[in-house]
Parts: C-alpha cells; structure tokens; sequence
C-alpha cells in the first residue's frame, strides 16, 4: 500500500489510517454520516471488516462507529503515510 | 417548568435523569435504551419542574423514531440540560451547536468526566463555556459528581439563538472551539481496547461471541436452577406447604373457594404443579419457578448491556440479520425478549423502516420465549433430558429463520444497511446494575401478578362450567388427529393467552410423553402471544399489522405442531 493513495474504507486493510476525502452518496447518508462525525477531513484508522462483507468498524477520534459494507464502499479515503 | 435531558445517544442521561429526580430509569451501555420518554420531578427552591429524558439524538434532523421523538419535545422545553460525553467533544458539540440555535435556555453538563484522564484527553472546561457563551459542569452521572453544581447553575442557563447558515460553517466553528480548549496527551492502549479491537476481529469476535452466549447461558441456568432447589423450593416446601394444609382444613378441604384459593387436593396433598389454586399454583409457578430465572437472565443481561458487548454482537450479527430483512441492531430488541416480548418490541423502535420492526415484532413474537415460559420449559420438558429441551429452541430457532428469509422475500421495500455507534467497554457499575435489576423485577410482578391471579380464577371458573370440554371437542380434529396431542391439552393452549408460564404449568397434571410435551410446549411459543404482548403490538404495529403478525404466528405454530408430530 502507497501513502497517499485514494481507495474506499471497504478496500483498506485493517489497522490502515488515512483521511476521508469525499463520501459518495447523496444527502441522506452524508448527513448521517455526518451525524456521527464521520465528514470530508476527518481522519480515520479502519478496524475490521466482518465475514462475507459485513460491517466495517472504523475509529475516528475517540469513537468507534460500524458502517454497513455497502456505506464503506462509499467513503473514499487518503491513506497517511506511514509513520 | 419542563426541563429537557437532552444529548447524543449513550451519554449517560438516564443516570443521570434518575440522579436528578430520584426516579429509577433504565440505563445501559448503548445508544438507543430510552425509546420513549420519561418524566420525572425535581424541586427548586420553592418551585417544582418537571424533567423529562429524552431519547438520545444526533442531530435535530431525525433518522429514526426515537429521534423524531427528542426533535418533537424540543418544542415544549423551558430549558434544555444538553448532556455531552466529554470523550467526544466534537461530535457531541454538532448537537449542541443545534440547541443554542433554538429559542429554548440552555446549560451543559459535560459528562463522562472522569473517562478523560485515562483516555488523555484534557479540556478547558472555563475556556469552552466562554467559547460557548453558555454555563458548562463536568459531571460523572454513575458516581453523583458534579450533579449539586449543575443544579444550582440551572438558572444560569442561556439562550443564544443563534445561527450557522450550513452546517460546514457550523463544523468549521466545532473544530475552532475544539482546537482551542482540548489538548490529547498520548497514552497506551488499555487493556479494554485491546478487548476492543478483539471483539470487532472477524474471527476473534466470533470466537468471543460465542465464548459470551454459552457463558451467559451458563450463568443464568446456575443461579436460576441454584435458586430454586436451594431457596425458593425449601421456602415453599417446609413453610408455605404447612400453612395451605392448615388453610385447606379451615375450609373444609373442598368446595368453591377451597379450589379457588388452595386448589384440589391430589392424594390428600398439595401438588404445586396439578392443584391449580390460587396460593398453590399460581404463587408456586411465579414466585417458586419463574421469578428465579428471571433475576437471573435481567442480571446477566445488565451486565451484559453496561459493559457494552451487545452492540458488538450487533455487528458480527449484521450479515445473517440482513438476510431476514433486518440489520445487526434487530439483535438488542431479540436479546430482550427472552426477558420479556413486552419491552423487545418497544425496542424495536430504535430500527429505521416500518418493514424492519414489523419483521423484529414478528419474529420476536413468533421465535422468541420469554423468560417465564423459558423457565418453565426447562423445568417440565427437561426432566425428560436436556436433548429435547434442545428440539424445542432448535425448531424456534428454524422458525427464526425461516419466517425471516420468507417475510425478506415477500415484503416490499429492502432493509437499510446499519450505522451506528460502538461505545467503549466499561466496567459495570454495580449500583446502576442493581437499581435496573430491581426496577425489571418490581415492573414484572406488578404486571404478571394481577394477571396470573386472573388467569388461575378464569381456569377454575371455566371448568366448572365444562366450558374447556365443550373447546376441547371442537378443535379435537386439528388438536388430536395431526399434532397427537390429547385434548386437553387445547385448555392449555388456551390459557396460553393470558400467561405463557400458567398455560405451561397446566401441562404438567396431563401425564403427556416427551414428544408431546416437546410439541406443545413450541406451540406454546409459537402461537397467540399472551395478552401483555398482543397489546403492545397494536399499539406499536397498529391493528392490522398486528392481525397478520398474529395470523402469521398462527400458521407457523400449525405447521411446526404437524411437522414434529410426523417427525419425531
């Protein structure tokens, strides 16, 4: 994996971190994304990805936040350079 | 005055609503325990206000029903007590930010406070309240602190209205007074987010999943059983059993009010299981069988609610709940029905669409046992040997199953996918824990009671009247000629109506084999839900659906009753 490339939070690895760029979805989930914290800027470390594409876990600040598959796949993500 | 509780979800407002009041509420570890809401009082100075908890919102723009709730009540407010988890200060500040828009006075209590330090957060907590112009105290809902200051600045509070054109401009101001009043100091990971990290692994989380549920089980069937053969046996044996004797002499030992109140005597003797009276088997069934297992699965389960586990199983749950026409969240209102069907489907209101909790109400309904009929199926199918307890919550568990990918299939719309908040594990606090217990056990015989007693009246009542003979006849055919069943078990069926735990009870004289104690006992489960339940799915479902939820539940039980009759 390079830093600074750009995949969805569906295709990170677990345990990668990078910065979300865009979500690609309509209103709705942008606003319930936003809801919970997770916006454009925010920086993410993605957790887990269940079996047979289940939900992804992702942390972003101090919380903790699980996301269908399909949401996943539409949060497009910088990744960070690794430390 | 009515003072609103409001926050984002799982930020301890309950704790600290009953705090404030003096009320007991139920409080957990996940977003979405207060569904609806509660009203409590609270005395200031000479003037009496009233505090209302409100369910847990994210936003003033409501996603769910519970939310929709909160923005509703916004409108009767005086003043609102924001709550903010000070662990999650930014996400938390987006609703706050919404609140100081709005004509309503506000004052912040900025809980969680002493999760702070071991997380290495540091807030300037005299900074953030001039930043926001309005009065802010750190307080710790489960130890009390800080609770007297946040009431004595009450009338401090502030309403600002002012206003943000986008909700960009309002984040760029989040992140401004975020910048400025908190400082994270780096710090090694605990062992409480490796647990964490674990229970969300694909495999691990599994593996502890199940590691929990047998472990849960485990538990709930010690005390529970422990219960009964070491307290509430012995009590009802050596104390209570000599009373009803000297009671039975009194009156004669028969006649009307005889086997209304002790029962019909078998062999001389009272028998808990066959005598049927009021003080015999009604007490017995509740006090002596049920009660036990129910603190037993409410303590079990309040742990598992404050630790924060369930919505862990919520996600690992979300793939095979998808399939059912659910999501991973259908599991917290699943789990609380093998309490009680009442509050699970309540709970089914944290779920988005109408299609979603009419699917969770119904199969809750259908393939979930409560707590009282559990207990009671342990006890009478188990002494035949745990393997057939096993055909019973195996064949519920297929009905599970089954009835979802079907209502998935047959239903219009598609169920939406899951978002939600994993709150961090915590260690249970034991006073919130017993409180909950408690008030769980006190709502359950407050409401079984009345109705048990009605229950044993109508049974007695009925067959003196050869009423059940007359029933018994009539569905004969179905009954006897494909389930196999004698027909007096119809009686118990029927009677399944007002309780699920008596109707079991009144299997017990029947001198039925194991297969067709296995077979009523499912139909037991499957059929009618008992009147507490049958009311609350109209009310929350509304007539029609709970018609077909009912005839849905019907047909099931039919079927299933016919199938293990030709199976086993």
């Amino acid at each position: 994996m390079f830093a600074g490339r750009k995949l969805t939070l569906g295709q990170m690895g677990s345990g990668q971190t990078g910065t979300i760029i865009r979500i690609l979805g309509g209103r709705g989930l942008n606003r319930r994304l936003e809801a919970l914290g997770v916006r454009p800027g925010k920086k993410v470390t993605k957790i887990s990805t269940m079996m047979f594409n289940g939900p992804v876990t992702l942390r972003t600040d101090h919380t903790q936040i699980a996301v269908g598959f399909g949401m996943a796949q539409r949060i497009l993500v910088e990744l960070d350079k690794p430390a | 005055m009515k003072i609103l509780l409001m926050g984002n979800p799982n930020v301890g407002k309950s704790v600290l609503f009953s705090r404030l009041t003096g009320t007991r509420t139920i409080a957990s570890n996940y977003p979405g325990t207060t569904v609806g809401f509660t009203r409590g009082s609270l005395r200031l100075g000479q003037e009496q206000a009233e505090i209302i908890d409100v369910p847990g919102t994210y936003t003033l723009q409501p996603t769910s029903k519970a939310e929709e709730v909160a923005a509703e009540m916004l409108k009767e407010g005086d003043l609102i007590i924001n709550v903010v988890d000070a662990t999650n200060l930014e996400r938390n500040l987006n609703l706050t930010l919404q609140l100081l828009e709005s004509k309503v006075p506000v004052i912040i209590a900025l809980n969680m406070w002493d999760d702070t330090r071991h997380k290495g957060i540091n807030i300037d907590v005299g900074r953030l309240q001039e930043l926001l112009g309005v009065p802010v105290v750190p307080t710790v809902g489960v130890t009390g602190q800080g609770i007297s200051e946040l009431v004595s600045r009450l009338h401090e509070a502030t309403a600002l209205q002012v206003s943000y054109a986008t909700s960009d401009e309002r984040w760029a101001k989040i992140g401004d007074i975020v910048g400025q009043v908190q400082s994270l100091s780096h710090r090694h990971h605990t062992w409480r987010e490796v647990l964490e990290d674990a229970s969300s692994h694909p495999v691990a989380g599994v593996a502890i999943a199940v590691v929990v549920l047998i472990a849960s089980f485990l538990v709930i069937r010690f005390i529970g059983e422990g219960t009964i053969n070491y307290i509430t046996d012995p009590l009802f044996n050596r104390l209570w059993t000599p009373l009803l004797m000297k009671l039975s002499l009194l009156l004669g030992s028969g006649g009307f009010w005889h086997d209304i109140l002790v029962g019909k005597l078998i062999n001389g003797q009272i028998d808990y299981y066959q005598s049927l009276g009021l003080l015999s088997t009604g007490l017995y069934i509740e006090f002596g069988v049920v009660i036990p297992y129910i603190v037993a699965f409410y303590f079990v389960l309040g742990i598992l609610e404050d630790i924060g586990y369930l919505p862990r199983l919520a996600v690992l749950m979300d793939t095979l709940l998808h399939r059912l026409g659910l999501h991973g969240y259908a599991i917290i209102p699943t789990i609380l029905g093998f309490g009680c069907n009442v509050p699970a489907i309540m709970a089914t209101r944290i779920l988005e669409s109408r299609r979603e909790r009419f699917i969770a109400a119904t199969l809750v309904s259908i393939a979930v046992p409560c707590a009282a009929l559990q207990a009671m199926i342990v006890g009478l199918v188990g002494k035949y040997g745990i393997q057939y307890v096993a055909i019973v919550y195996g064949s519920l568990f297929i009905s599970w199953i089954v009835i979802g990918l079907i209502l998935n299939r047959v239903m219009r719309g598609f169920s939406p996918e899951m978002i939600m908040e994993i709150p961090p594990y915590r260690l249970p606090p034991w006073r919130v824990i017993g409180s909950k217990l408690w008030l769980r056990i006190y709502s359950f015989i407050k409401e079984a009671l009345p109705i048990v007693t009605g229950a044993v009246f109508v049974v007695n009542i009925l067959y003196m009247l050869n009423i059940f003979d007359y029933i018994a006849n009539i569905t004969a055919p179905v009954i006897t000629g494909l389930m196999g069943l004698p027909k007096d078990t119809v009686v118990a069926l029927a009677v399944g109506f007002l309780r699920k735990d008596v109707a079991m009870g009144m299997l017990a004289p029947l001198g039925l084999t194991a297969k067709q104690l296995v077979i009523s006992a499912t139909l037991l489960a499957m059929s009618f839900p008992c009147v507490a339940t049958f009311a609350v799915l109209a009310r929350e479902l509304g007539i029609v659906d709970m018609l077909k939820a009912t005839g849905i539940m019907m047909v099931t039980a039919l079927v299933f009753g016919i199938l293990l009759n030709l199976i086993l």
